[in-house]
C-alpha cells in the first residue's frame, strides 16, 4: 500500500508539476507548440482542423471527469449529463436569447456545473460501484428531460436553429470560422486545464488524492472526505460542461445523445485508455479515441463493436493506460 | 378512470420486466460484485433467440430453452472475461461489461437487423379476458403468472437448495465460504448464470409485449438500475418491489402527463436517495 502510494505520489508530481523540472518544461513547451500549430500541420498529414477541435473538446471533458475519477477515486458513469447540459445551455441561449457568445458559453457552463453541484450531495456518501450506478441513473434523468421537453429542446431530433455567432469585443468582433474557432476552443481548453492543474496542485487537490488512496485515514485526521468528493464532483462537472458548450458550438447542433449514458462510458474509457493516474492521460486517450472514431466510421458500420472491443482490450491487457505504462517504464 | 386503470396496469406489466431484470442484476451485484451493464444485451439476446427458436420448437419450447441458451452464453462471458477481473479495482469490471453491452447490441443488430421485429405469441393468449377491461389480455395475465413462478422458484432456490445457501452465505462472507471448501469460482459462475437466466426470460416476455428491437436492452436496463437503487442494494425483495413501484408510477404518470412518464422514475429515485439513502429495504452501511 505505502509503496504504491509513494509511486502514485511520484506519478502525480511527474504529471502535474510541469514547470518544476527542465525536461518537463521542455516537454510542455513542445506540447503547447503542437496544439498552437495544429491548424497548420493537421492538413499536412491529411487531416482537418475540426478533428483537432474535437480532440480538444473530448480531452477537456475527460480531463474534467478525471479529477473525480482518477484523482479523487469517484467512479462517475454519468458525466455525459453535465457535458450535454453544457451543450444544451449554450444552444438554448443562442437560439432563444440572442447572439451573445460569451453569455451562451457562460450559461452552458453554469447549467452543467450547478447540476453537478446539486447532484453531489446525493452521491458523495457512496463509494465504488454503487457510486457508479447512482451517477449513471441520475444522468439519465437529464437525458429524458431533453428528449421529452419537445417544443423547448427539440426532443429526440436534437436542438437545431442556432449557430456560432461572431465573437464580440468592446472594440469590434471576430467571425469564428475554420482555424479561428479552433483557437477559440483552445483558449477555453487552456482555462479549463489551468483550473484543474491549479486545483490538483493545491492542498485541496492533495487531500482529494488522499481520499482516493485511504479515505478512512483521512477521516481520522479530520478531513471531511464527503465534502471533498462533493467539491471534486462540482469542479469536474463545471469543466465537463465547458467542453459540452464547445461541442454545441462546433456542431451548431446538440443531440440528446450528448446526455446519454453510453457517452458517459466513452469518457471513462478515454481516461483509462490514456492513463487515469496521469494528468495528461485523458488527453492522450481522447486523441486516440477521436482519430480512431474518424477512421473506423469511414471503414465499418459496426462502430459499436469496435469501441466495445477496445473497452475489453484496454481492461484486460492495458489497465494502466498508455501514459501509465510509459511512466512506469521510466521510473523502473 | 378506466384510462387510469389501463395505464396503471400497463405500467405494472412493464414493472414486472424491470423487476425480473433487477433481480438478476441484484444477484450479480451481490456475489460477483459487478454492475452487469451487459444485462440488457443478454435480455435482448434471450428475446431474439426465442424469436429464432419459435419456428423450430414452438413458443413453449422457446420459452424454456431461450433463457438457458442466454445463460450458457452468460457463463462463457463470466468464465472468459469477468473472472480475470475479480479482486481488481471494480472500475475494470464495469468497463468490461460496458464494452460487452456495446458488442452485444451491435451483434444483435448485425444478425437480426436494425428494424423492429414482431414476436408472435399463441393466439389464445391474445384475447381480452374481460369485456369491460379490454386491456386485461391473456398475455398480460401470462406475464404476471410466469414472473410469479420464476420469482417464487428463485426465492425457493435461494432458501432451500445447497446452491442457494452457498450464494446467500457468499453474500455475507465470501472468504469464509471459500475456506469451508466451496469452489467460489464455480459458485460465482452459477450465480452469474442464474442472473442471466432471469434476464433471458424477461427478454422473451418483453418481446411478446413490446416487440423486438436491438436497443431494447439499452432502454430497459436503466430503469432496472433505478429499481435496485429504490429497493435498496443487497435486498432481492427490494429490487422486486422497486421494479413494480417505478413501473406503476410511470404508468399512472402516463395517464396524466405522458411527457414525464420516464422522468418520474428518476424523480422517485432522487427522492428515495435523499430521504432514505440506502433504499426502501437496503442493508445499512452497504457501499458507503
Amino acid at each position: 500500500m505505502s509503496v504504491e502510494a509513494a509511486e502514485t505520489r511520484e506519478r502525480i508530481r511527474a504529471g502535474s508539476n510541469l514547470a518544476s523540472r527542465g525536461g518537463e518544461r521542455l516537454g510542455f513547451a513542445v506540447f503547447a507548440a503542437i496544439l498552437l500549430l495544429a491548424p497548420f500541420w493537421l492538413p499536412l498529414v491529411g487531416s482537418y482542423t475540426d478533428l483537432g477541435t474535437r480532440v480538444l473538446i473530448y480531452a477537456l471533458a475527460a480531463m474534467g471527469l478525471n479529477l473525480l475519477l482518477g484523482f479523487t477515486g469517484g467512479l462517475s458513469f454519468g458525466h455525459a449529463a453535465y457535458f450535454g447540459l453544457g451543450a444544451y445551455g449554450t444552444g438554448l441561449m443562442l437560439r432563444y436569447a440572442g447572439p451573445n457568445m460569451w453569455l451562451a458559453v457562460a450559461v452552458g457552463v453554469l447549467l452543467g456545473g450547478f447540476a453537478a453541484t446539486l447532484v453531489g450531495p446525493v452521491v458523495m456518501r457512496r463509494r465504488g460501484i454503487y457510486f457508479a450506478m447512482i451517477t449513471i441513473a441520475i444522468g439519465q434523468m437529464f437525458y429524458f428531460i431533453a428528449v421529452r421537453w419537445n417544443n423547448f429542446t427539440g426532443g429526440e431530433d436534437g436542438l437545431t436553429g442556432f449557430q456560432r455567432e461572431p465573437l464580440t469585443f468592446p472594440g469590434g468582433s471576430i467571425v469564428l470560422n475554420g482555424p479561428r474557432f479552433y483557437y477559440f476552443v483552445l483558449f477555453f481548453f487552456a482555462i479549463g486545464v489551468f483550473v484543474l492543474w491549479w486545483v490538483l496542485n493545491s492542498p485541496l487537490g492533495r487531500a482529494m488524492v488522499g481520499a482516493r488512496e485511504n479515505s478512512r485515514r483521512l477521516e481520522f485526521l479530520g478531513v471531511p472526505v464527503e465534502r471533498l468528493t462533493w467539491i471534486s464532483f462540482a469542479i469536474s462537472g463545471f469543466v465537463t460542461a465547458l467542453a459540452g458548450s464547445m461541442s454545441a458550438l462546433l456542431n451548431n447542433f446538440t443531440s440528446p445523445l450528448d446526455l446519454y449514458w453510453q457517452l458517459s462510458g466513452y469518457f471513462v474509457i478515454i481516461c483509462v485508455l490514456g492513463g487515469m493516474r496521469n494528468f495528461w492521460g485523458p488527453f492522450v486517450g481522447a486523441a486516440i479515441y477521436v482519430v480512431m472514431q474518424d477512421y473506423a466510421s469511414s471503414l465499418t458500420k459496426n462502430w459499436l463493436s469496435v469501441i466495445g472491443l477496445m473497452f475489453m482490450l484496454v481492461v484486460l491487457f492495458f489497465p494502466r493506460g498508455l501514459l501509465g505504462v510509459l511512466a512506469r517504464r521510466r521510473s523502473g | 378512470m378506466e384510462l387510469l386503470l389501463f395505464d396503471a396496469f400497463n405500467g405494472l406489466i412493464v414493472g414486472f420486466f424491470y423487476a425480473l431484470m433487477a433481480l438478476g442484476l441484484s444477484l450479480i451485484l451481490g456475489l460477483n460484485s459487478v454492475i452487469n451493464f451487459a444485462h440488457g444485451g443478454f435480455m435482448a439476446l434471450g428475446g431474439y433467440l426465442a424469436f429464432t427458436l419459435v419456428p423450430v420448437i414452438g413458443f413453449w419450447g422457446a420459452l424454456i430453452l431461450a433463457p438457458f441458451a442466454a445463460a450458457a452464453l452468460g457463463i462463457l462471458a463470466e468464465r472468459g472475461l469477468v473472472r480475470p477481473l475479480y479482486g481488481r479495482d471494480p472500475l475494470y469490471s464495469l468497463l468490461l461489461t460496458f464494452g460487452l453491452a456495446l458488442i452485444l447490441e451491435d451483434v444483435t443488430r448485425s444478425i437480426w437487423g436494425a428494424q423492429g421485429l414482431p414476436f408472435a405469441i399463441p393466439n389464445f393468449l391474445n384475447h381480452p379476458l374481460s369485456n369491460v377491461y379490454f386491456f386485461f389480455t391473456g398475455y398480460r395475465l401470462f406475464v404476471i403468472i410466469v414472473t410469479a413462478i420464476a420469482t417464487a422458484t428463485l426465492f425457493a432456490t435461494l432458501r432451500f437448495t445447497r446452491l442457494g445457501i452457498c450464494i446467500r452465505a457468499g453474500n455475507a462472507d465470501l472468504e469464509t465460504v471459500a475456506s469451508l471448501g466451496v469452489n467460489i469460482y464455480l459458485l460465482r459462475a452459477a450465480n452469474f448464470a442464474l442472473g442471466i437466466l432471469l434476464a433471458g426470460l424477461a427478454g422473451i416476455l418483453a418481446a411478446g409485449q413490446l416487440g423486438l428491437t436491438p436497443t431494447m436492452g439499452a432502454s430497459l436496463i436503466m430503469p432496472s438500475f433505478v429499481a435496485i437503487i429504490v429497493g435498496g442494494a443487497g435486498s432481492l425483495i427490494g429490487s422486486l418491489l422497486g421494479g413494480l413501484i417505478i413501473g406503476v408510477a410511470a404508468g399512472i404518470t402516463t395517464a396524466y402527463f405522458p411527457a414525464a412518464s420516464e422522468v418520474v422514475i428518476y424523480l422517485i429515485m432522487a427522492v428515495v436517495l435523499v430521504i432514505r439513502p440506502r433504499g426502501l429495504l437496503g442493508q445499512e452501511g452497504l457501499f458507503e
